[in-house]
């Protein structure tokens, strides 16, 4: 008697837990839960908009997936990849060595050079020399960070969780400069804000050790059918165009 | 020692032993070394934050305890107010309100550049410390405020009757005798006040949680950073824990004068 | 200066209307899922406190040690660790246990993630709230309970929870206040409650102020009408009850 009464609880509790358990046909394709535009971004009906979203719908009609967006904290995309609470990650996530020790990319889907964007007039250049005692933000868990931390030590580098609060800081002025995506610099001087206050300095020295292999769908070890899936899809929407026309609609430059 | 030490006790430490052990096998530390200065950077940065917004807060709250059990309708009505927006409200937003609210208004004032003020304005600390400070005031005015009204009347007569002024009454018997029956609930009151800290490192301030969400980040290890981070706050956790049993024990009444 | 301040506060109201182009939609949306964690979390934490009680007062010494060290390490690190570390482990065990029954992984919800790591850690209060209200209560009771022949289950049922109801009432509303300003910390793991839809709109909109105000308006609402809530219920629960002082209230004795 008390054994079976535990037993329900247990089973309440797992049911409750697992209460929204999905169809395994699904693939649950996780983005970065914070605004990343123009790449992706939540609009005021509460729909997430931008290139990157085109670019997954059109790769997901390409290869006859069965897509569901899931947003997942951009901090810990790559264990809610690994702990299978998604199945793809596709959030502007640069391909490189580090990271593919942890899980397996697909072909690069874009590739931007990263870019310094600072104070209208300021004397900042986009190398270690003009940025030294600098107050220089780059976002959490990116490429920017690792390379700042790297190139860049002479900087007092501040880590924000979203790149949109880095952007905050520049137009309030609590950051003298900041390095990211130049897709996303040009995205954020075009803003009024970001017109208003600041400018592309110019793009960093690449360095394909910590900048990668440009941008590419991210999946779990070993799921090779998954990837090439996904590389195939890749390589039809880069062949008949569709990338270009939804690249066309957001940027004036390809970025491939 | 003899009564802690019962054989079940002796079971369950060598399960924690192994479960020890095992951690420190199986899981991957390597990084430790190269991450230990920054580290305690972090922890240093914990420690003075809680410090200090602890102290500050706890002098806001002197005031706003006593004005609501004896302030005039003007002064007793803010402070109540005051408490009910802290304590009703997610202290997370009240940082964010503070950092990026606030701060973006601040840029807007013409000619702020210009001020000495700036060079702090554009830092995050103040902020962190404006809104932790704010915080501790509020969940600790409220304590004041029945710790104040807790004291027997007969106490703050009998002072009168010695011909203690106003003030002297209140620094004399009043607060130290509120501050002694507050003190068991100051103990809980800072060690939640340490476990707020860590939201500061969603505004780039550099603590214990950042440092460990950097290692995260950096070497993409999920569980090591995250238990190393349960340990030193359970640590610290402890240390508050006994300071305040010592003050406690050593005469709560001298302590707090 | 007074265009500064047009600025800040004018086009504000547009910017919170209820349907798209506003934003007012997106934060009440928010807040039905922090209502709904808050209140998922309340009830899991009370069966484990419930349970954690019952253990700590009647269990054997093996489950009192145990217990001890999970009410003690809930209660001394920040609730922001623990979510992390539940989430991960949460999600981690589930999908090991789903795929040794063979079922393949599942996808867990935003909210019963939630409601799982929030309620772990109100689980802990719970049990120490509970295990006081529950000694509050006249031993004497419990046994004219068990001279009527009740059993265990029926003793909690009819005595124990009804007799300690009115001592445990201050402590779990104030624990349903700490869930529900706790349901912002899931904001940082990226769950769309109340605080990361303010954030996500005054990123989008650069309304900073505007936004954070609105949310705290809202929060401040949910705890003045709990609060007042809750005091009914607390002189409901009393009726019969003369000279009854809660427990949670005796701080400034």
């Amino acid at each position: 008697m008390r054994l079976t009464r535990r037993a329900t609880l247990a089973a309440a509790a797992l049911t409750l837990l697992a209460g929204f358990a999905q169809a395994q046909d699904q693939v649950r394709i996780g983005i970065a839960a914070e605004p990343y535009p123009p790449f992706a971004s939540p609009d005021a009906a509460g729909n997430w908009v931008g290139w990157e979203i085109e670019i997954i719908n059109a790769i997901c009609a390409a290869g006859n997936l069965n897509c569901v967006i899931t947003p997942v904290a951009w901090d810990g995309i790559i264990p809610s990849l690994t702990g299978n609470q998604i199945d793809v990650i596709m959030a502007s996530m640069s391909i490189t060595e580090d990271r593919m020790q942890t899980i397996d990319f697909s072909d690069k889907y874009y590739k931007t050079p990263a870019s310094i964007v600072a104070a209208i007039g300021s004397d900042v250049t986009p190398d270690a020399g003009g940025l030294e005692g600098m107050i220089l933000g780059v976002q959490a868990s990116t490429t920017h960070q690792d390379y700042a931390q790297t190139h860049f030590a002479g900087s007092d580098i501040r880590i924000y969780q979203t790149q949109d609060e880095a952007n905050q800081d520049l137009v309030a002025g609590r950051l003298d400069a900041m390095q990211l995506d130049s897709t996303a610099a040009a995205d954020f001087v075009a803003t009024e804000a970001g017109a208003a206050c600041c400018e592309i300095v110019g793009n960093v020295e690449d360095d394909p050790a910590i900048l990668g292999m440009g941008v590419g769908a991210g999946v779990r070890k070993g799921e090779d059918a998954l990837r090439e899936a996904l590389n195939a899809a890749i390589a039809q929407i880069i062949a008949d165009g569709t990338h270009a026309e939804i690249t066309s609609r957001y940027f004036s430059a390809p970025i491939l | 020692m003899r009564e802690f030490l019962k054989p079940r006790r002796i079971v369950l430490l060598a399960i924690a032993a192994a479960l020890v052990l095992w951690c420190a096998t199986a899981l991957r530390w390597d990084w430790l070394p190269e991450y230990a200065p920054l580290l305690a950077e972090g922890i240093w940065t914990t420690i003075w934050l809680l410090v200090v917004t602890a102290a500050l807060g706890f002098a806001l709250a002197v005031p706003l305890g006593l004005a609501q059990v004896t302030g005039p309708w003007w002064l007793s009505t803010p402070a109540r107010v005051f408490c009910t927006i802290i304590r009703g409200t997610p202290l997370l937003l009240q940082i964010w309100l503070l950092y990026y609210g606030l701060g973006s208004l601040f840029p807007q004032i013409p000619g702020i550049r210009q001020t000495w003020l700036w060079p702090y304005l554009r830092e995050a600390w103040p902020y962190a410390v404006l809104a932790l400070s704010l915080s501790f005031a509020g969940y600790e005015g409220e304590v004041m405020r029945g710790a104040f009204a807790g004291v027997p009347r007969s106490q703050l007569e009998t002072g009168q009757s010695f011909g203690m002024g106003r003030f002297t009454l209140f620094r004399r018997i009043w607060l130290p005798q509120a501050v002694r029956s507050a003190l068991p609930t100051l103990a809980g009151e800072t060690i939640l006040q340490m476990k707020a800290t860590p939201l500061v490192a969603t505004i780039t301030i550099m603590d214990t949680y950042a440092v460990a969400a950097r290692v995260r980040q950096d070497l993409l290890i999920t569980y090591e950073p995250l238990l190393l981070l349960a340990v030193c706050y359970l640590v610290m956790a402890s240390i508050i824990a006994l300071i305040f049993s010592r003050v406690e024990r050593s005469g709560a009444g001298r302590a707090a004068r | 200066m007074l265009d500064w301040l047009h600025g800040l506060f004018g086009p504000s109201l547009e910017l919170l209307a209820l349907s798209p182009p506003g934003w007012g939609g997106n934060l009440l949306r928010g807040l039905v899922n922090s209502l709904q964690i808050a209140a998922g979390a309340f009830g899991f934490g009370l069966v484990i406190g419930l349970l954690g009680a019952s253990g700590k007062l009647y269990g054997g010494p093996v489950t009192r040690d145990l217990l001890e060290v999970y009410t003690t390490v809930v209660r001394a690190v920040p609730e922001l660790v623990l979510i992390l570390i539940l989430y991960f482990i949460g999600t981690d065990l589930l999908n090991r246990a789903t795929a040794t029954m063979g079922y393949g992984s599942v996808e867990i919800s935003g909210v019963a993630a939630g409601i799982w790591v929030l309620g772990v850690v109100q689980g802990a209060y719970a049990t120490e709230v509970l295990r006081g209200a529950i000694r509050a209560v006249p031993p004497g009771q419990f046994d004219a309970g068990r001279a009527y022949g009740m059993g265990g289950v029926m003793l909690m049922r009819r005595v124990t929870i009804p007799a300690m109801l009115p001592y445990a009432i201050p402590g779990l509303a104030n624990l349903w206040l700490i869930a529900t300003k706790d349901t912002a910390l899931l904001a940082i793991v990226g769950f769309a409650e109340l605080t990361l839809e303010t954030k996500q709109a005054a990123g989008s909109t650069k309304a900073y102020f505007t936004f954070y105000l609105a949310a705290g308006l809202l929060y401040l609402i949910v705890t003045l009408v709990s609060t007042f809530l809750f005091h009914r219920l607390e002189n409901r629960s009393r009726r019969g009850l003369p000279g009854a002082m809660g427990v949670g209230r005796c701080v400034n004795s």
